[in-house]
C-alpha cells in the first residue's frame, strides 16, 4: 500500500478544533432578532386552525384535512412511555402561528425580503444569495452548491437556485407553496407515510403545521445539488410545526440537509415536526440533520422539546434511504427516524450521534420495518452522555413473515463522560420468518482518564483531548455526513461537551 | 536542563508517600539511566514530572530550564519540551495515528505561539520518520495503538517523540515486553534523536537496553530516593550482583 494513500483528515482536524476554540463554548446562536412579528392569538382552537389555513391561502381540501386532524387530536392523550421527564406542556399557552410582519405580502424576490431577516441568516452563516456555503462552514474543495430554503419561524423566507432546479425538473419549495402550485402531488402523498392518526404529535402537526419543505425529484433525475432547509425558532412561545414531504420518483437521487438553531430562552419551546419521504423504484434519498437547538441552561431551564416523527417509505424495489443525524441540542429529544422497507431489495440506513449534556434527555433511535424480500438495514447509533444527562437508544427491527432473506445489522454504542449521567438501550427485535438475519452489538464505555492524559501529555488541552476521543468514538457516523455538515458536526460535538470533564 | 530538588510525593487519595526526597540533575545533551527494584518509585517520578493526576507534591521542586514545571498543566509541560514515552501506551479507538500526531504537533506549536505545520509538510516529515522506525503506512492509518503489538506501541512512542522534537525525553521502561530485535529498533530510534542538545532520562530494569542506548550517568533508585549514582559500569554491577548489596550499603 503506497504511502500516498494516507489521508490526513481522519477524525478531528486541527483546524476544526481551532474553530471550536474560537467559538467560546457558549451556545453560539443564543441571540435573537428584533423584528416586528405578527402573531395569531395564543392557544389552539378550530379558529386558529382556520386562521393558519387562510394565512397560507390554502384550498378547501387542505383546511378540511387540518380540521379533521385537529378534531382527532382533541380525543387523544399525550403519550408518556418515553424515558424522558418534562414539565407538562400547556398547549393553550403557545402561539401556533408567527410571521415577520414584512412577510405579509410574500416577497417576489430575495431583494424584497426584510434586510433584518437576511441579516439573521447572514449571522447564522446561511447563504441566501446564491453562494456555496452552509452555516458558515467553508467548503474545503472548490464550490459545492447547496440550494437553501430558509424558514424563519413559521414562514419560508426564500429559496435559492429555484431556476436551475426547475430546469432539471426538480421541485424544491416551501410546502405552503406546493399546496398551492402542486396540489395533485401533495394530495397524493401527504399523510401517506405518517398518517394523521400515527401519534399524538403527528396529529397535532397535521392540524397546525405552518411550513416546511417540499421536494419532488422526477424520474431518472439526480438532483444537481444538495438541498437544504434551515429552521430557526425565534419568536417566544411559538411552537414550530414544520412539515416536510420529499418524493423521489423512479431512479432519482437527492441529498437533503436539515440544520436547526434557536435562541436562548427561559421558557421551553415545542418543536413537533413531521418528515415524510417517499421512494419509488430504484430511488435514493440521503437525509442529514445537524440539530443544534438550544439545550436549556445547565439547570435544565428553557430549551427546545424536540418531538419529531420522521419516516421513509421505500415503496419501490431497490430503493435506498439513509438517515444521518447529529443531535446535540434540545432539552428533550424524542424521535425515531424510520424506514419502511416495502419494496424488494430496498435498503435503509441510520447513522446517529446523540449527545446529551447537563440536564438534557434523549430518547431516540430508529425503526426498521422489513416487509419486502432481501431487504437490508443498518443501524449505527452513538450515544454520548455527560453532565447529568440521560440518553436512551430505542430501536425496533421488525422482519415481517414475507420479508424473506432480510438482514439487519445494529451497532449501538454508548459513551459516558463523568459519573452522573446515564445511558440506556431498549432494543426491540421481532423476527417472523426463519430466513432473516439480525445482528445486534452494543458497547458501553467511559472516556478514560488515561486516554485524556495521554493526549494532554502530547500537548492537547483538556477540551481538545475530549473532542479528539469523542470524535474518534463518533467517526463512523461523522464519515456518513455530507462534507459541509461533517465539519460543523465535529465542532458541535466539541461545543456540546464543554465542561463535561472534571 | 532538568533539576529535581528534594522531591517528596504522596498519593493524593491515600496517605502513602512514594517519593521521599529525590535529587536529580540532568545537563543538556546527556543521557541518564535510572534502574531500581520494583516499587522504588521510578514510574511515579515519570508521572509526576509529566503532570499526571493523582499525585500530591508535599515538598521539593522540579525545574526544566530554570522554569518550575510542577505548577504547569500537562499540555504546557509538553509544549515546553517535555515528553514521556509511556510504559503502557493507551489505545484511542477511532482516532487515526496520523490525525493524533498532527493534532499533537499543532497543539504544541499553538501553545508556543508558532505557526502550524502545513498538511503537505507534515506528511513529508512523518513519512520519513516512520520509515526509519519501520512503521508502515497501514500503521499510520490505524487508530492509535489499537491492536498494536508491544513492539509497535513502543515504536509508535518513538515516532511521536521524533515528530514532537522534545528537549527532555523520559523513557519509562521503553524496553519492557520487547524482543531483542524490537528493542534494537527502538534503541536505534532513540539514538537517532541524540543530537548533543536533547536530554534523556531512561528508566529501565535491564542492562541490555543500556548496551544500545549508552548512558552517560546511571542512577539507582530505591524506596523513593536515588541511592547511588555512577557511570555506565554501575549498571553492569547491578546486573551481575542485584540490588541487595546496594540496599545494604545505604541501610
Amino acid at each position: 500500500m503506497a504511502m500516498d494513500d494516507v489521508q490526513v483528515k481522519d477524525g478531528v482536524d486541527a483546524e476544526t478544533v481551532e474553530a471550536v476554540k474560537a467559538l467560546s463554548g457558549t451556545y453560539k446562536y443564543g441571540w435573537n432578532t428584533e423584528i416586528e412579528m405578527e402573531y395569531a392569538p395564543k392557544g389552539l382552537s378550530e379558529d386558529i386552525v382556520r386562521l393558519i389555513s387562510s394565512k397560507n391561502d390554502e384550498p378547501e381540501w387542505m383546511l378540511d384535512w387540518r380540521l379533521a386532524a385537529y378534531r382527532r387530536w382533541l380525543e387523544l392523550k399525550e403519550p408518556d412511555w418515553a424515558m424522558v421527564d418534562y414539565p407538562t406542556i400547556d398547549f393553550q399557552d403557545q402561539y401556533y402561528y408567527a410571521r415577520p410582519k414584512s412577510m405579509e405580502e410574500k416577497p417576489k424576490s430575495l431583494d424584497d425580503v426584510d434586510p433584518k431577516l437576511l441579516e439573521t441568516y447572514k449571522k447564522l452563516g446561511i447563504p441566501l444569495k446564491e453562494q456555496a456555503l452552509l452555516a458558515g462552514v467553508e467548503a474545503p474543495e472548490g464550490e459545492r452548491r447547496v440550494a437553501v430554503d430558509a424558514v424563519f419561524d413559521s414562514v419560508s423566507v426564500g429559496t435559492t437556485f429555484q431556476a436551475e432546479l426547475r430546469k432539471a425538473g426538480v421541485i424544491f419549495c416551501s410546502i405552503s407553496e406546493a399546496i398551492r402550485e402542486h396540489p395533485e402531488l401533495v394530495r397524493q402523498y401527504l399523510g401517506s407515510v405518517v398518517p394523521v392518526s400515527d401519534n399524538y404529535y403527528a396529529t397535532l402537526n397535521s392540524a397546525v403545521f405552518s411550513d416546511g419543505s417540499f421536494v419532488y425529484i422526477p424520474p431518472g433525475v439526480r438532483c444537481p445539488m444538495e438541498l437544504s432547509t434551515y429552521f430557526r425558532i425565534n419568536a417566544e412561545n411559538t411552537g414550530q410545526f414544520e412539515r416536510t414531504l420529499i418524493i423521489a420518483d423512479k431512479e432519482s437521487y437527492v441529498s437533503y440537509l436539515e440544520g436547526c438553531t434557536a435562541p436562548q430562552r427561559d421558557v421551553a419551546q415545542l418543536h413537533a415536526a413531521v418528515v415524510e419521504l417517499v421512494l419509488l423504484d430504484d430511488a435514493e434519498i440521503k437525509y442529514s440533520t445537524v440539530q443544534n437547538w438550544f439545550p436549556g441552561d445547565e439547570n435544565g431551564k428553557g430549551g427546545i422539546y424536540n418531538f419529531v416523527t420522521k419516516r421513509a417509505d421505500c415503496r419501490g424495489h431497490r430503493s435506498k434511504v439513509m438517515w444521518t443525524q447529529v443531535e446535540t441540542g434540545s432539552a428533550v429529544t424524542w424521535k425515531y427516524p424510520s424506514c419502511v422497507l416495502r419494496g424488494d431489495d430496498s435498503q435503509g440506513e441510520f447513522y446517529s450521534i446523540a449527545i446529551a449534556n447537563n440536564m438534557q434527555q434523549a430518547d431516540t433511535g430508529t425503526k426498521m420495518v422489513h416487509l419486502g424480500k432481501n431487504t437490508k438495514s443498518r443501524i449505527v447509533s452513538k450515544g454520548i452522555s455527560a453532565g447529568r444527562a440521560q440518553n436512551t437508544y430505542r430501536g425496533l427491527v421488525s422482519m415481517h413473515p414475507k420479508a424473506k432473506n432480510s438482514r439487519n445489522y445494529t451497532q449501538c454504542d454508548s459513551l459516558l463522560i463523568g459519573d452522573k449521567c446515564g445511558a440506556h438501550t431498549v432494543p426491540y427485535i421481532e423476527v417472523k420468518n426463519n430466513s432473516s438475519r439480525v445482528e445486534h452489538e452494543a458497547t458501553t464505555s467511559k472516556v478514560d482518564d488515561d486516554q485524556l492524559f495521554y493526549c494532554r501529555s502530547r500537548g492537547m488541552d483538556e477540551e481538545e483531548a475530549v473532542a479528539l476521543v469523542v470524535n474518534g468514538f463518533c467517526k463512523e457516523v461523522l464519515q456518513a455526513l455530507p462534507m459541509e455538515f461533517a465539519m460543523e458536526a465535529q465542532a458541535l460535538v466539541a461545543i456540546s461537551l464543554e465542561g463535561s470533564v472534571g | 536542563m532538568l533539576n529535581i530538588k528534594n522531591l517528596h510525593v504522596k498519593l493524593e487519595e491515600e496517605d502513602k508517600q512514594i517519593l521521599k526526597g529525590v535529587n536529580l540533575s540532568l545537563e543538556p545533551g546527556k543521557v541518564h539511566a535510572i534502574m531500581g527494584p520494583n516499587g522504588s518509585g521510578k514510574s511515579t517520578l515519570s508521572y509526576v514530572l509529566s503532570g499526571k493526576d493523582g499525585y500530591e507534591v508535599t515538598d521539593g521542586s522540579a525545574q526544566q530550564e530554570g522554569v518550575d514545571i510542577l505548577d504547569m498543566e500537562a499540555e504546557e509541560r509538553a509544549a515546553a519540551g517535555l515528553f514521556l514515552a509511556f510504559q503502557y501506551p493507551v489505545e484511542i479507538p477511532g482516532v487515526g495515528n496520523m490525525t493524533f500526531l498532527r493534532t499533537a504537533v499543532n497543539a504544541q506549536r499553538k501553545l508556543r505561539g508558532e505557526e502550524e505545520m502545513s498538511a503537505g509538510e507534515f506528511l513529508k516529515v512523518v513519512r520519513a520518520k516512520a520509515k526509519d522506525l519501520k512503521i508502515d503506512a497501514d500503521m499510520l492509518k490505524r487508530p492509535v495503538n489499537v491492536g498494536f503489538s508491544g513492539g509497535e506501541k513502543k515504536r509508535n512512542e518513538i515516532l511521536q517523540m521524533a515528530m514532537l522534537e522534545p528537549k527532555m525525553c523520559i523513557l519509562d521502561e521503553t524496553d519492557s515486553g520487547l524482543d531483542v530485535d524490537a528493542m534494537k529498533l527502538v534503541a536505534q530510534g532513540v539514538n537517532a534523536l541524540r543530537d548533543g542538545k536533547r536530554t534523556f532520562l531512561v528508566i529501565t530494569h535491564y542492562q541490555r537496553l543500556l548496551d544500545h542506548i549508552k548512558p552517560d550517568v546511571v542512577h539507582i533508585m530505591a524506596n523513593g530516593r536515588i541511592i547511588k549514582t555512577g557511570g555506565p559500569e554501575l549498571a553492569l554491577e547491578v546486573e551481575n550482583n542485584g540490588y541487595a548489596d546496594l540496599l545494604e550499603e545505604i541501610a
